[in-house]
């Protein structure tokens, strides 16, 4: 709007110029939203309202007949349903170990790479090359690494002079699980330590001045300055590996298919396995439909307690 | 990102066939111009070369047959197979011709994708009754080649420990199995005598355990009707097998998850006794030459148990041109074609008249073996539409049970959840 016509406001010709611009402005914005609208609704939207829709049915992948409305047949199995409970079990227990650890870990790789110090660049590239290699190759690798004679079992031979020989790490109900978390954790750190990174470079340089000025230790400084300065990367990071650690499927596909004794399958592993191993579309929408539900609560509670308080 | 990229994609593609995508004509994989009919053919081989090139010569040599069709070959990556067939049928552009997974066969004739092949009586006479794809009574497929399980081991080795090599007519016992695997530890020469495979997966578990549940009796589902898993799959005879087969784990004769490639742990001696397909076959006598010997399964109280069929052919329900289908697959039903698939790839030809016309399977042959175990011995998986469901469960059942699960109570949930399957899909009928 140029200044000729928010003086001249009150001429009539004038306001339906700017309405007919704004209405064109309207309908660029459209324009250039809508291929994500677009993307968005059929990928996601769609779906979602499908999986409510079929959640309720006895659908299958492959069949002669329709799908029959059932109610809520599918949620009365789903929930006498062992393998559910593990699969749900499981998840949590991935989730409560790997968020804090994982976001923990790349804080402090943030924190030591952020130092001025020569070969910053070399550190940054080395944490996070896992995460630009496909987790398929990764968990191939890493099942190398945890069988009986592999990588890691030797190493804990030599390194305790053979009176240790480790144990079949992915074949154990004990060890199944902390192992893939390791792995996990290890794979995804560096892509966090690149968030943190760059929260950390959002903190005015002039605090730091002030503080070193005042002959703040290392300690009050982290806490009084980087930490609050951190808040919304907080908030990100949180809510973002919350959601990565409850759709945790490649790993377990790959490297456990749910064994030993259920102690690795999750939810999304059951859901994939059931709606394409077992064909029960129906069934398999009612587990996305409970995670899908998991999935917000969790995200609602993380966003209520971090919500800005004034 | 989605949390279930897999699952979504799928709902997507059915939002995409309910809105109307699927209307139009329901009959597909052929075009007709100028007289001549265009068939389509589907085949999984699309990284395997050789036989590849054998589906080539079949489909070349019918197109120089005769003027009035043609067929157009179109190969995909075996493990996007199933799903693109899957894909094509919800999108009702499946091909003319297509092949089709031994056990997956009543799965789709069930679901209508299939169609029976009308041949004259008596034109799968020469057949191997384990590689034609049946529903009921009539045939869907048909297969130019089988493969076999053996016990595979060394006639050192066995001589060596004191062990009487078996025949097809008199296989092991249970107990001699148990005695001579036990023998060959005590050797001190194999960490761990026996090889089942246990780090395969899939549908390999079914294929290679099912077998010895039914030699102990057991069973994957009630063969009387197919509506039930109970007393079979979790009866008295399926418990002893899984209490048998979990003790090979406990009692360190075998692993719970084996190496990667169970032939080359064989070939490097890291095994005595390996279980395993005759496709391995060729490497082995490689390596070692007459000393290897082929042997059936052990006994186990219902006889000497191997699984049946492979690949095979069938067409579609919706195919715009049966008759040139239907021509095409007579035409590749040819002796000639099963002993060029045989020679190609070394598996079992699946026709006796071709069988005597190669060398390695007629009679004195030195893969005769597997031929014999084959006709004698071979039991195909369940020929119902819930197959896929049963094999899923079984898969899961087997590494809880290798994993030292409480054997009574996988296989009671196996044997419920299969049961409640077939429930509730209305037993499966049509």
């Amino acid at each position: 709007m140029s200044a000729v016509t928010t003086t001249q406001i009150a001429s009539g010709r004038v306001e339906v110029r700017s309405r007919s611009a704004r209405s064109r402005e309207t309908l660029i914005g459209a324009a250039m939203a809508s291929p994500a609208v677009i993307l968005l609704v059929v990928f996601f939207l769609v779906p979602v309202l499908l999986a409510f829709g079929l959640a309720f049915t006895n659908a299958r992948l492959i069949s002669p007949r329709p799908a029959r409305f059932v109610g809520i047949d599918n949620f009365v199995t789903l929930f006498g349903d062992s393998l559910f409970w593990a699969s749900l079990r499981n998840t949590v227990y991935f989730a409560v170990v790997v968020v804090p650890v994982q976001a923990g870990l790349a804080l402090v790789l943030a924190l030591l790479v952020n130092a001025k110090v020569r070969g910053t660049n070399f550190f940054r590239t080395v944490y996070f090359a896992p995460v630009v290699t496909s987790m398929v190759v990764i968990s191939l690798l890493w099942r190398f690494i945890y069988q009986p004679d592999g990588l890691l079992n030797h190493l804990i031979s030599a390194v305790t002079f053979g009176q240790w020989h480790g144990t079949d790490w992915l074949n154990n109900p004990d060890t199944a699980m902390p192992a893939i978390m390791v792995m996990s954790i290890w794979q995804a750190v560096g892509f966090h330590m690149i968030v943190w990174l760059a929260g950390l470079q959002t903190i005015s340089r002039d605090l730091y001045e002030a503080a070193a000025l005042d002959g703040a230790s290392g300690w009050k400084t982290f806490a009084n300055i980087t930490w609050p300065g951190l808040r919304a990367t907080r908030t990100f990071i949180l809510i973002t590996i919350t959601i990565a650690a409850f759709s945790l499927f490649t790993q377990i596909s790959v490297m456990t298919q749910g064994g030993p004794l259920d102690r690795t399958t999750t939810v999304v592993f059951m859901a994939v396995r059931t709606g394409y191993e077992q064909q029960s579309t129906g069934y398999a929408a009612a587990v996305s439909l409970v995670f899908f539900v998991l999935v917000l609560a969790v995200s609602a509670v993380q966003r209520f307690l971090t919500r800005e308080r004034d | 990102m989605s949390p279930t990229p897999k699952l979504v994609a799928l709902l997507a593609a059915a939002a995409v066939a309910l809105t109307g995508c699927s209307s139009g004509s329901s009959d597909s994989g052929a075009t007709n111009e100028g007289g001549v009919t265009t068939l389509e053919l589907w085949t999984h081989n699309g990284g395997n070369a050789p036989e590849l090139a054998v589906n080539k010569k079949v489909v070349d040599a019918f197109n120089a047959s005769q003027s009035k069709y043609k067929v157009k070959l179109q190969s995909f990556p075996q493990a996007s197979y199933n799903d693109a067939v899957t894909a094509a049928a919800s999108a009702k552009k499946l091909p003319c011709v297509l092949d089709i997974d031994g056990p997956n066969v009543p799965n789709w004739a069930w679901a209508g994708y299939l169609q029976p092949l009308d041949v004259p009586a008596g034109f799968f006479d020469k057949q191997l009754p384990s590689t034609l794809g049946k529903l009921g009574d009539q045939v869907y497929s048909f297969g130019h080649y089988d493969v076999a399980m053996s016990m595979i081991a060394r006639k050192s080795v066995l001589t060596q420990h004191g062990i009487r090599i078996p025949t097809i007519d008199q296989p092991w016992t249970g107990e001699e199995f148990n005695a001579a695997v036990g023998k060959i530890k005590a050797g001190g020469k194999f960490a761990f005598p026996l090889d089942m495979g246990t780090a395969g997966t899939g549908e390999w578990i079914p294929y290679a355990y099912s077998p010895l549940l039914q030699s102990f009796g057991g069973d994957l589902v009630d063969r009387q009707n197919y509506q039930s898993a109970q007393g079979v799959l979790n009866g008295p005879d399926a418990l002893k097998w899984a209490t048998w087969f979990r003790g090979l784990v406990t009692d360190g004769y075998a692993q719970q998850k084996s190496g990667k490639d169970s032939t080359v742990d064989f070939v490097n001696g890291k095994s005595a006794i390996m279980w395993n397909g005759s496709w391995a076959a060729d490497t082995v006598t490689k390596k070692f030459g007459t000393d290897v010997v082929f042997l059936p399964p052990p006994d186990f109280g219902k006889g000497a148990k191997i699984g049946g069929a492979s690949w095979q052919w069938g067409m579609s329900s919706s195919c715009a041109a049966k008759e040139g289908a239907l021509e095409y697959l007579k035409f590749s039903a040819k002796p000639e074609y099963y002993v060029a698939y045989a020679n190609a790839l070394g598996l079992i030809p699946a026709n006796t008249d071709a069988a005597a016309q190669v060398p390695s399977f007629a009679p004195g042959g030195k893969y005769r073996f597997f031929l014999e175990l084959s006709q004698k011995a071979a039991l195909v998986r369940p020929v119902t539409p819930a197959y896929p469901y049963i094999s899923s469960t079984f898969q899961k059942a087997v590494a809880d049970i290798l994993a030292g699960g409480d054997p009574q109570k996988i296989l009671d949930k196996a044997a419920a959840d299969i049961d409640n399957n077939i429930k509730s899909n209305g037993n499966y009928e049509s």
